[in-house]
């Protein structure tokens, strides 16, 4: 792992936040000089980033010792947000943690107190293993509608049990040059912007490495993003409408024939029937006395009688059934009625053929003619692949939208092959804490306690998928106290007053309104503002870590030490050992080794490698797994849904009593859904355009950082700036009517006239802390226009993307 | 003309992505302090017919480039080029990185010194 080099020694490394704030993965080489950190460089031997590095990692050195990073614990001894505080030892700032903590659960009762989580560090598994050993099922992703990629993950596990992402050999160690991968024909490139990010996972700039080798681009985006200049075809969509220009992609794919059908029929529910009268699933519980509510029925065109499908055995209960496609049938019940009958298929079609392509360009905004080309040239591409960024899961009907984009990669036969949606689990399956698919070895044993997990009586997927509490409801119940009251929250990687709360104002009340609360930062913010407690964290260099997501298994290594700054796992395995004495695991190197035994290495191993691949034939490894019966714990060939067939109507949807198939609902905010707000408000306002520099609220006060973009930036036309009277370089207010912030004007072509593109995450920390500045978090943050409480119907998704405003300039006429 | 040492930067500047690496990667390889630094990446936006246009990056090299001289005495390559996360920064002979530039379409030559 490490040896010596020109006196400095070389620590190998993974790259997780704290620090260049992203979804890690990265192997770097860290030079170390005397202790201290000279240089961080890209490790030329590690598969994922091959060399490279992004510029928030280069500026590491910047980061790590900054002045302003906070070095011991503080405590506070003015009011809160006076911006007075004291410096304490670890022991005193543990005890009084675990006195306050151990007051409130002693009254309370455990989920009184909300253990709320941000992006972008590896403190998922951590604040669990914290929440969890105090007893509180309340662990909170602090987002509207947790509006950042569960609910995406979960809406593909829905249709089709796993996740999938982009196949650019990253599950291989050869990567390209592996003679099992194939380069995708044809990307669509779904809202993502490569410059500043790697969502799902997904290091962006393979994506440039697969257009050298020949892959075209299909660049689906508002703005004319780096992609969208490039690409094959861009389709400029009206931000939002994105589930209507999936239903009009599969509209061209199935009526012009360009779907697979043998795939569809064999590994679908597509010939599963659906009862006429009630809209849904037929089951074997209607069909004969004692049969299985959990067993679907087809319609067998050799019999010509309806046959059963055994979910759990993946197989009719008879020999050599040809199940009818389409069409509808009438079927004889246990009950002595007849009810007619049609297949998913015919009924996915009708919903499908609601969408034909002059209704979705009236919707998207985009033109007949690209719709239908850019349909045809994804499906005749094989193979081809779909990368989508966090807009989708920012709408609040963002199941049915991903319902209709995980139907394209499905029925064009592009699900888990080489080059194309490749399903994506946890490397050797070692999961560290509840996720979607995965339940972890950190888990709330106490079903019990998790009853009283906020929204999780409410909302279906919060009890399959995604073990948080729901966080419009929890901000809602500081307030009423019902059903229970919330009195103190811990806040670790998170900053809901700048970064990601909506309706930032609220979360400031909210927070005042508790009796305890602790943040866990590496600087001040305008969060750690307002707590009580703030502990200084580690930096991905300053710990022993691990890194599962997706693929390969990595080791973070510890290579400096800061000030008294620590780790945010021996944070919360210190205190969970205090709150829970039966805690069985004795140090953080026990757990990690418990983590990862399915490796069958022990951290110490892995850490020796680096980092390591599953080998071929595991179900981490791909491809066709669900062929080769790799997906199911009962190793049967089909997938992890209800009926062992990938959905394309969805029993978990109707069980949940929402629409089964996937569709398009019109936003909360638009020109359409709200014709009057859009008199006074006539400009689209899309929010979170990505720096390459900054990670949502961080990073503003790394110097060679902030000197590539200095201001909060506002993109306009210049259409649309010439008639508000607004040059380049501007401040210009932003309003709507939650609020106003102040931008920049950035006047630029990139946008369309109708739509402004503002970014989020601002705060200035060199201005004063203290209330009521908060390091003018009030100045510049577009949050202040966006509400809490307008999540989807099962939860998920917020209208981040979509709102409305007004633009005038600062000092100018005022409207 | 090319006696100083005869080395440039080729950029293929159609995969360019404005990503600022090369930038940051210099400033920690020389600790520059905030304003200065060897490579600066510039943004194009060139407005098309039909509403179309062209986004383009290009990494600029300063008076401040020395093309690494102190990292290539190593065999190593100037920090910029190792780092791009593009891969579209190439170091080489000017002469050699000259028969590459015209196989391909957005190219250009730097020889800063």
């Amino acid at each position: 792992m490490a040896f010596s080099k020109e006196k400095l020694k070389i620590v190998r490394t993974t790259t997780w936040s704290a620090g260049p704030g992203c979804h890690g993965g990265c192997g770097v080489l860290a030079y170390i000089g005397d202790g201290k950190l000279v240089k961080i460089e890209g490790d030329p031997d590690h598969p994922w980033n091959q060399g490279r590095l992004c510029a928030r990692c280069l500026a590491i050195t910047q980061y790590v010792y900054h002045p302003d990073r906070l070095t011991h614990p503080l405590k506070r001894v003015g009011q809160r947000g006076e911006g007075k505080w004291q410096k304490i030892s670890w022991d005193e700032a543990f005890d009084l943690i675990e006195e306050k903590l151990g007051k409130i659960r002693e009254k309370f009762g455990p989920e009184s107190v909300v253990f709320a989580m941000g992006t972008g560090r590896d403190i998922g598994p951590w604040i669990c293993l914290l929440a969890y050993a105090y007893g509180s099922p309340n662990v909170m992703f602090a987002l509207s509608g947790l509006a950042c990629y569960s609910p995406r993950i979960a809406a593909v596990e829905t249709v089709q049990g796993d996740y999938c992402v982009l196949d650019a050999a990253q599950w291989l160690p050869q990567r390209y040059n592996d003679p099992k991968y194939k380069i995708p024909e044809c990307i669509i490139i779904w809202g993502y912007n490569i410059p500043a990010s790697c969502p799902d996972n997904v290091f962006g700039h393979w994506i440039i490495d697969l257009m050298k080798k020949g892959t075209k681009i299909i660049a689906i985006d508002p703005r004319l993003s780096w992609f969208a200049s490039r690409a094959e075809k861009w389709l400029r969509l009206q931000p939002g409408t994105d589930g209507a220009l999936a239903m009009g992609f599969l509209n061209v794919i199935i009526n012009e024939g360009l779907y697979d059908r043998d795939f569809v029929q064999k590994w679908t529910n597509a010939t599963h029937l659906v009862r006429s009268g009630t809209g849904k699933l037929l089951r074997e519980s209607e069909l004969v006395k004692g049969g299985s509510p959990a067993n679907f029925v087809v319609w067998d065109t050799k019999r010509s009688h309806p046959v059963v499908w055994d979910s759990q055995n993946v197989k009719y209960k008879l020999p050599d059934v040809k199940p009818a496609f389409e069409g509808k049938f009438n079927v004889s019940l246990a009950d002595g009625t007849t009810v007619s009958a049609k297949t998913v298929w015919t009924v996915f079609c009708e919903e499908i053929n609601r969408y034909p392509v002059k209704r979705v360009s009236e919707i998207t905004w985009v033109p007949e003619k690209d719709i239908v080309e850019a349909a045809r040239l994804y499906a005749k591409s094989k193979p081809a692949s779909i990368h989508w960024g966090v807009p989708i899961d920012m709408t609040p009907a963002i199941t049915p939208t991903v319902q209709a984009i995980a139907a394209l990669w499905c029925i064009t036969g592009n699900l888990d092959v080489p080059g194309g949606n490749v399903i994506s689990r946890y490397a050797f399956d070692a999961v560290a804490y509840a996720l979607p698919g995965a339940k972890g070895v950190i888990r709330l044993d106490s079903e019990e306690a998790d009853k009283k997990r906020i929204g999780a009586d409410r909302y279906g997927p919060l009890n399959k998928f995604i073990w948080r509490a729901h966080t419009d409801l929890a901000l809602e119940q500081i307030f009423t106290e019902k059903p229970y009251p919330i009195k103190g929250i811990w806040i670790q990687s998170c900053n809901p007053v700048a970064g990601i709360g909506l309706d930032p104002e609220k979360w400031v009340k909210a927070i005042k309104k508790l009796d305890f609360v602790v943040a866990v930062d590496l600087f001040m913010t305008p969060t750690t503002q307002l707590a009580d407690v703030v502990l200084p964290a580690a930096s991905f260099l300053e710990k022993d870590s691990l890194r599962n997501w997706w693929i390969p298994l990595q080791s973070i290594n510890k290579a400096i030490s800061v000030g008294e700054c620590k780790p945010d796992i021996e944070i919360n395995f210190e205190l969970a050992k205090r709150f829970d004495p039966t805690l069985r695991w004795n140090n953080i190197y026990e757990l990690f080794d418990e983590v990862i035994k399915p490796s069958g290495m022990t951290f110490k191993e892995l850490q020796e490698k680096g980092w390591a691949f599953p080998p071929e034939g595991h179900p981490s490894a791909p491809y066709h797994r669900f062929e080769r019966g790799l997906l199911r714990p009962d190793r049967k060939p089909g997938f992890q849904t209800p009926s062992g067939k990938i959905e394309l109507y969805s029993s978990l949807r109707e069980e949940w009593g929402l629409e089964p198939i996937a569709h398009y609902e019109e936003p909360p905010f638009t020109p359409i859904s709200q014709p009057e707000l859009c008199q006074k408000y006539p400009l689209i306002l899309s929010t979170g355009r990505r720096s390459p520099v900054y990670f949502h609220s961080e990073h503003r006060n790394i110097p060679w950082l902030r000197e590539i973009e200095p201001d909060p930036v506002i993109e306009i036309h210049p259409d649309t700036a010439k008639s508000l009277h607004i040059g380049d370089g501007e401040w210009v207010w932003v309003e709507n009517w939650l609020g106003r912030c102040k931008l920049k004007a950035k006047v630029t072509p990139v946008v369309p006239r109708w739509m402004a593109m503002a970014t989020h995450g601002w705060w200035f920390p060199e201005k004063p802390g203290q209330e009521p500045s908060l390091f003018g978090v009030w100045e510049s943050n577009v949050n202040q226009l966006i509400p809490m409480g307008f999540q989807g119907k099962d939860g998920l998704g917020a209208p981040i993307k979509h709102l409305l405003c007004r633009l005038y300039k600062v000092n100018g006429r005022e409207g | 003309m090319l006696k100083r040492n005869g080395y440039g930067l080729l950029i293929d500047y159609e995969y360019c992505t404005g990503c600022y690496a090369c930038q940051v990667a210099c400033a920690q390889e020389y600790q520059w302090p905030e304003g200065m630094g060897g490579i600066k990446v510039i943004e194009v936006v060139q407005s098309l017919p039909n509403d179309k246009a062209y986004l383009a990056y290009l990494p600029f090299p300063t008076e401040l480039c020395t093309l690494c001289s102190s990292r290539a005495k190593r065999g190593l390559e100037p920090a910029c080029v190792k780092h791009c996360m593009a891969s579209c920064m190439k170091y080489g002979k000017i002469e050699e990185l000259a028969q590459e530039i015209g196989q391909k379409p957005r190219m250009v030559l730097w020889a800063p010194r």
